[in-house]
């Protein structure tokens, strides 16, 4: 059945060594089933000197795990050395959802901060702004305004902020203003996060005791693991 | 252009004081007020009765620029452009300012657009005229959420960064704890401050008198204004000290019969 189809992994040489073109509109787990195949096969035709391998993956971006499979799989034809991974135009990582992105100015009265993902934002954020993500947002600066993480229904998102003054915080659906719901204390640096339906506001240190996944461990030395 | 966001925190007040101040140190300056509908300018600067022609009758060319700018009492390098009290606000685009403001930038060495309360139309005008902004605020909540509002979208403009003044700051209430400080205020806005006018009577009256404050030698907030003319002209000038153990305070004090 297979047989038929146009095939999913295009290999072409060239002076400089082999390219692989993948189809970018087929399942990510077709291909890697493909190229096992065609490396397992025809035996004779990958042995020889070291060759550099070049892989085109057209529009697609793939993950961190999805290059690791990936390399894996070329790991087992020694002669085969990845020299590059390349999408078109854009880089061939997605970013992670444990990326970050870094913005920085100041959210002023009337403006609005919305960006997809986890951020990170370096200045103010004024009393009349906000500042939404679909991740977490930690603010170095002071968050005077309105804060909403998990804008897309994540309700493991946290607000963290320097000086912790908004004027309401959202994480998810739950909604939370200053001073019926949470105590007056020193606007020193806070995070808040959903406990229960409702959202609790703690000292930093207390961040990994709710997500004890996230804990840093000396011994490791894996940042990957964080 | 001075501007504000929110009514009443004194941007014809600060107009007229640093229009004056420039003027008194030598520059030609001209004011333009812009609230049509709303003019108060002239007022203050106590010209209300020698206005003929006003701005909209400038746009529609029913008289030539120079015809409508009246000449100060006292200055003779000080003009100001009146609005018209009668028309309507539609009467004057941004196109119309933009001209206008470019008309007498050949002539005088400061134009100052003195712009309504609010960011809609009047507002928009003057940013089309302008190229700097002062933005002015009181030390309330109110007046700053405002004046932030228009920090941002005077932000967006191809505009350098404006420049603050806070007005009415009341040294007894800061103290108190009842009034944000100066630096509770610049850190909320994070502009450059151009400079602090303490709240003082004596503004008001010389606004009803129509003197504005900056002829009064010895008054703390007409020093104020002069100060921020002075910086507005490139000087560094250290910020007036409105510190209660300072010997100006007491001065001010003194002055204001307290002590």
């Amino acid at each position: 059945m297979g047989k038929v189809m146009k095939p999913y992994v295009t290999i072409k040489g060239t002076k400089d060594g082999l390219l692989f073109y993948f189809d970018d509109s087929c399942p990510y787990s077709e291909i890697l089933e493909e190229l096992t195949h065609k490396l397992e096969h025809n035996q004779a035709l990958w042995e020889g000197p070291d060759t550099k391998i070049r892989i085109k993956l057209g529009s697609r971006q793939i993950t961190n795990e999805e290059e690791q499979s990936l390399r894996d799989i070329f790991a087992q034809k020694k002669n085969l050395v990845i020299y590059g991974i390349e999408s078109e135009g854009k880089p061939h990582l997605i970013e992670s959802e444990m990326g970050i992105t870094t913005l920085s100015g100041t959210v002023r009265s009337g403006q609005v901060l919305t960006h997809i993902g986890d951020l990170l934002f370096l200045g103010d954020v004024n009393p009349g702004g906000s500042i939404q993500a679909s991740g977490s947002i930690y603010v170095m600066g002071a968050l005077r305004g309105l804060a909403h993480a998990g804008m897309q229904g994540d309700e493991r998102a946290i607000i963290a902020a320097s000086v912790f003054k908004p004027t309401q915080l959202r994480v998810a659906d739950v909604i939370s203003r200053p001073p019926d719901e949470w105590t007056e204390f020193d606007s020193t640096m806070r995070f808040a996060h959903v406990v229960d339906g409702q959202i609790s506001v703690e000292r930093m240190n207390h961040f990994c005791q709710i997500r004890p996944d996230r804990e840093w461990k000396e011994v490791q030395r894996s940042y990957r693991s964080l | 252009m001075v501007t504000s966001g929110k009514g009443g925190v004194g941007k014809s007040t600060t107009t007229a004081n640093v229009g004056t101040a420039l003027a008194l140190a030598g520059k030609k300056v001209v004011m333009i007020d812009t609230d049509i509908g709303l003019r108060n300018l002239d007022v203050l600067m106590g010209l209300e009765n020698r206005i003929v022609y006003d701005i909209v009758d400038v746009i529609e060319k029913k008289c030539r620029v120079q015809q409508a700018l009246i000449k100060d009492k006292r200055c003779d390098e000080l003009y100001l452009l009146p609005a018209a009290q009668t028309k309507d606000k539609s009467a004057l685009t941004s196109n119309h300012l933009r001209w206008l403001v470019s008309e007498l930038k050949e002539e005088f060495d400061y134009v100052i657009i003195d712009c309504p309360a609010g960011i809609e139309s009047g507002f928009q005008n003057a940013i089309a005229g302008a190229d700097q902004a002062i933005v002015v605020t009181t030390p309330e909540n109110a007046s700053i959420r405002d004046a932030d509002r228009v920090i941002g979208l005077l932000e967006k403009e191809d505009m350098p960064t404006p420049k603050l003044v806070i007005n009415r700051l009341k040294t007894q209430m800061v103290k108190e704890g009842g009034m944000m400080a100066i630096d509770e205020v610049v850190s909320v806005l994070a502009i450059d401050l151009l400079g602090v006018v303490p709240d003082d009577e004596q503004v008001i009256r010389a606004g009803n008198d129509g003197e504005p404050i900056v002829w009064e030698r010895n008054c703390l907030s007409g020093k104020a204004y002069r100060n921020i003319s002075k910086r507005i002209m490139g000087e560094m000038v250290p910020l007036l000290v409105l510190e209660p153990d300072s010997g100006i305070f007491m001065k001010m004090k003194r002055w204001l019969g307290f002590a």
